[in-house]
């Protein structure tokens, strides 16, 4: 156990080095000069230079990376060419939105998902599981943030049940946090439900063919208890890796679902920083985004761990 | 074709009559088991043998209702007093793994992968005499410790595959005798193991069901299994029984053309350790959608005419000096011993 | 024992990997007899049609404003289903950008193929590049598509053509691990091995036996991932990373729509219907086609 987690550690430890070193080349890659967007106005060729010195553009690549490097690691992403705003306090500030975003899209998906799933399976063959597969279907071709757009329209600004757009801290007003991301959360979860819930039904389709659910019944339990304990702890392995695997389209979903709902969030200045060419907020933002994929993994690793005693003991993860 | 019961005979546990099973298909109807009818005292292990695909299972499972929806069961199955043909879901749950347990082939995935050992045993007490957690941990280690596993208290915590293959079928009989049950059905219960553990699991199963006295139906397609520890022994041929007899009167003098098919395959002991298995008699099992009325083995049996294959045979009493009428065959041209 | 008195039993030869076309044939007998996929098959027919007819079927070329009908309501004469901001008609609007959709679904699964195939039939196959090769895929699956996008925006522009390539790139990792678990499987199959005994060349083998068998597994894969890259372009359109104005797309219709949503809901409305009923063509007949290929999946 000792020693996988060591590598597990090693090997993320390899992945943040390989992922920081991609985004620092891709960043230079991009096309304009970033002490050109910084100057504005004064591109005399002494304020680029002091610009450019400011920043370390001046230096060879490898003592770019190497400050890069070194300075992330003692925490200090560098400042934002736009706005000189240190970068890890911008990502301080937007990150607990995203993260608040995520984390109730992921349970509304998993709870949704998860449930439904299992009633499919378990009513197999019956209008339920119809029901069910008709609208994860539909869950997976609706693009969700046109279902954001008609939520806006239609609960928001018809109703006015929901707050259309913003973001209110939960340490200020938790009412009103909430209230903000009943919306975001939803939408942002909907899609990822349909896929939980279709992966979830075949895993417990497979659990409950399965010999140990013979003898489960034979020993007299409940349905509940077959279905419940014995099915569902050995489905929950799928539902793991899925949430694991689904996670770049989280991400992906919460940059259009910040953008629709104007959240304050990370997607939104990923996209700002690309679109201004700000080198240090792209930098940063990927690696927290690569930090926060690689951590997630370690988690759904250890989730397996506790869930199947198998891989606790073999320590292979497949 | 009932029996009478002599006052004299032990404890009888279980008596099924007439079970028939057929079972809905998109191909439509397929009759499993016919008219099988049966009883086991406490103490006995009634050997249930055929190749696969001749019901025995289906047997097996229809004793305690556990067959899926597309399964329709009549006839009647008594347990002491009790029917369990038609009975409720809810009562069939309070006597699956009290009164009737089953032990299955693989113990490698009949145990759930993700629980301890313990709380797989616990669990049955926990249902059905509502033990609270520290009690039912208690006698789970009695269990453990009762069909020899080494070591109970600490293995106890300990998951399926820390076990070996007869180690997990040892479980499997613990979970299975946690409630004192009248019947152990088991299916197969050595197929999956290691020749050198089929003779200490078998030589457990016989040694616990007559110190417990419960009755054991012991599901094989093996008569090595069947010699070693069955008292009597039930031929099952396309869903039909087609002869019984003690396993010694069997073994003796099979009167029926497949028991003799099957003997002819009894594994000697070199032949045993080289396969494992029974040589197959030439041809299928016939699935049948409606029981024909003619003998279901016709079709394999070298001794077959006409009649055989127009009226079907009953199961009537061996007409042999000193069998007692326990040895019944169905067969209009039973086998006497110079046959073999 | 006596001789066997019944003939032989059929022998239990597979018939998936002995005749491929027969297989093919029945799966497609399956799929006629399934109404979901058949329904799914004609709305995508449907939709491909009016895509391609386009030109022929809009009331009005897809940029032409008509500063006379602006916010023109579903049902008027003229605009079935109504006008924008500028007054462009919304079905004409919808039938072009259908068009876009299809050729970034098109294009990107193409792109997904073209690496992806290759990739999996060599991890399946080559025992000592799978790892390398899964290690990658791990690695692709890491980056959310949509930075890829964001970035491949910013490097070379947004338009259609890097909106399908950002898509498709992202759609590799999925092609990879599909091809190459079919491969692993066939691979093991009594008739490659004895291809493989008899002398046979990799490429043969691969060319010959592995991927004729694997295409079907391909071709499902390809008809789930068309959908995924149609809204793709959806959300690429919509954040102004895909397909540039005045070009007509789904996406940039939903986008503008945000601005007026309240004014003209039906803006907002009708271009989200079209993607979702396309798509859902797609996976109704994406997971019609997986049930007729293989009768034993559970989806």
């Amino acid at each position: 156990m000792r020693t996988y987690l060591l590598n597990r550690l090693w090997q993320s430890a390899l992945t943040l080095l390989l992922a920081s070193i991609v985004v620092f080349l891709g960043v230079r890659a991009l096309p304009g000069d970033p002490a050109l967007a910084f100057a504005g106005e004064e591109r005399d060729p002494e304020s680029l230079a002091a610009i450019r010195a400011r920043f370390g553009f001046d230096q060879p690549l490898l003592v770019q990376f190497w400050k890069f490097l070194t300075a992330a690691l003692s925490g200090d992403l560098g400042d934002s060419t736009r706005t000189g705003i240190p970068v890890t306090s911008m990502i301080g500030s937007a990150l607990p939105v995203t993260i608040q975003l995520s984390v109730f899209a992921l349970l509304v998906a998993v709870l949704v998902g998860g449930a439904t799933g299992v009633l499919a399976a378990v009513r197999r063959g019956r209008p339920a599981e119809w029901f069910a597969n008709a609208v994860a279907l539909i869950g997976l071709s609706v693009p969700n943030f046109w279902l954001g757009l008609i939520a806006i329209i239609y609960l928001a600004v018809g109703f006015g049940w929901f707050p259309a757009s913003g973001f209110v801290p939960f340490t200020v007003d938790p009412v009103a946090n909430l209230h903000h991301l009943v919306l975001p959360a939803l939408v942002l979860g909907s899609g990822l439900a349909a896929v939980v819930m279709r992966q979830t039904r075949s895993a417990m389709l497979e659990s409950l063919g399965a010999d140990y659910i013979r003898t489960a019944r034979a020993k007299g339990l409940s349905p509940r208890a077959v279905v419940g304990s014995h099915a569902l702890r050995n489905s929950l392995v799928v539902v793991v890796t899925i949430v694991g695997l689904q996670l770049g389209a989280l991400i992906s979903g919460a940059v259009v679902t910040e953008r629709i709902f104007a959240l304050p969030g990370f997607g939104k200045m990923t996209v700002d920083a690309v679109f201004q060419r700000d080198y240090p907020v792209i930098q940063g933002v990927v690696l927290v985004t690569a930090s926060a994929y690689v951590l997630i993994n370690f988690l759904v690793d250890l989730a397996y761990s506790l869930i199947d005693p198998r891989i606790r003991v073999t320590g292979a993860a497949s | 074709m009932t029996v009478p019961i002599s006052k004299t005979a032990p404890k009888m546990a279980l008596s099924v009559r007439d079970l028939s099973v057929t079972f809905r298909t998109t191909d439509g109807p397929v009759s499993a088991v016919d008219r099988v009818s049966f009883e086991v005292d406490a103490g006995e292990v009634l050997a249930v043998v055929g190749e696969s695909g001749c019901g025995k299972s289906v047997t097996a499972m229809a004793l305690a209702g556990l067959l899926p929806g597309s399964a329709t069961v009549t006839g009647s199955v008594r347990l002491g007093e009790r029917e369990l043909v038609g009975a409720s879901e809810q009562a069939l749950r309070k006597v699956r793994g009290s009164e009737v347990a089953y032990v299955f082939q693989e113990p490698m995935t009949s145990l759930n992968p993700v629980f301890t050992v313990g709380r797989q045993i616990a669990e049955v007490l926990r249902v059905h005499r509502g033990m609270g957690k520290r009690q039912a941990q208690a006698r789970a280690v009695e269990l453990l410790g009762l069909v020899g596993i080494p070591e109970p208290a600490r293995r106890l915590r300990e998951y399926p595959h820390q076990f070996s293959g007869g180690m997990r079928q040892r479980v499997m009989i613990a979970m299975a005798l946690a409630c004192d049950p009248a019947v152990l059905v088991a299916d197969e219960p050595t197929t999956a193991l290691d020749v050198t553990v089929q003779a200490a699991v078998l030589d457990l199963l016989r040694d616990l069901g007559k110190r417990l006295g419960t009755a054991i139906v012991l599901i094989t397609h093996d008569l090595g299994v069947v010699a070693d520890i069955a008292d009597r022994v039930l031929v099952m041929y396309a869903g039909r029984v087609v002869e019984t007899a003690g396993t010694q009167e069997l073994f003796d003098a099979p009167r029926h053309h497949y028991a003799i098919g099957l003997m002819g395959a009894v594994p000697t002991a070199a032949r045993r350790s080289e396969e494992g298995r029974l040589r197959e008699i030439p041809g299928l099992v016939p699935v049948l959608a409606e029981q024909p009325a003619a003998c279901t083995f016709a079709d394999r049996c070298p001794a077959a005419d006409d009649k055989c294959r127009t009226a079907e045979p009953p199961l009537l009493p061996a007409a042999r000096p000193g069998s007692a009428g326990t040895h019944r065959a169905a067969c209009w041209h039973p086998a006497d011993e110079e046959a073999r | 024992m006596s001789e066997p008195l019944v003939s032989e039993p059929p022998s239990k030869s597979d018939p998936e990997v002995a005749v491929p076309p027969l297989r093919r044939r029945l799966a497609l007998r399956r799929l006629a007899r399934n109404p979901i996929g058949v329904a799914g098959f004609v709305v995508l027919a449907l939709a491909v049609l009016a895509a391609l007819l386009a030109p022929l079927l809009a009331p009005y070329p897809a940029a032409q404003v008509h500063f006379d009908a602006q916010f023109q309501i579903p049902g008027t004469v003229g605009y079935v289903l109504g006008t924008d901001d500028l007054g462009r008609d919304i079905l004409s609007r919808i039938l072009f950008g259908l068009q876009a959709s299809l050729q970034v679904g098109v294009l990107a699964v193409a792109v997904a193929l073209a690496v992806g195939v290759p990739l999996g039939l060599a991890a399946g196959y080559f025992r000592a590049l799978d790892a390398l090769i899964s290690r990658f895929t791990d690695l692709m699956l890491a980056f959310p598509f949509l930075v890829l996008a964001v970035g491949l925006a910013a490097v070379r522009g947004a338009s259609l053509g890097n909106a399908a390539l950002a898509i498709g790139i992202s759609q590799i990792p999925g092609m990879i691990r599909v091809v190459r678990s079919e491969t692993l499987r066939l691979k093991n199959l009594d008739f490659v091995a004895a291809s493989v005994v008899d002398g046979a060349s990799d490429v043969w083998v691969l060319g010959r036996h592995i991927l004729p068998n694997a295409i079907s597994a391909v071709i499902v894969q390809a008809t789930v991932a068309i959908p995924v890259a149609i809204i793709g372009e959806a959300i690429l359109s919509f954040l102004g990373l895909g397909i540039q104005p005045p070009d007509p797309s789904l996406g940039t219709m939903l986008s503008d729509a945000q601005q007026y949503a309240t004014r003209a809901p039906w803006a907002a409305v009708a271009p989200g219907l079209a993607i979702m009923l396309v798509a859902l063509a797609f996976n109704l007949f994406g997971d019609a086609l997986r049930d007729a290929l293989d009768p034993r999946s559970s989806r």
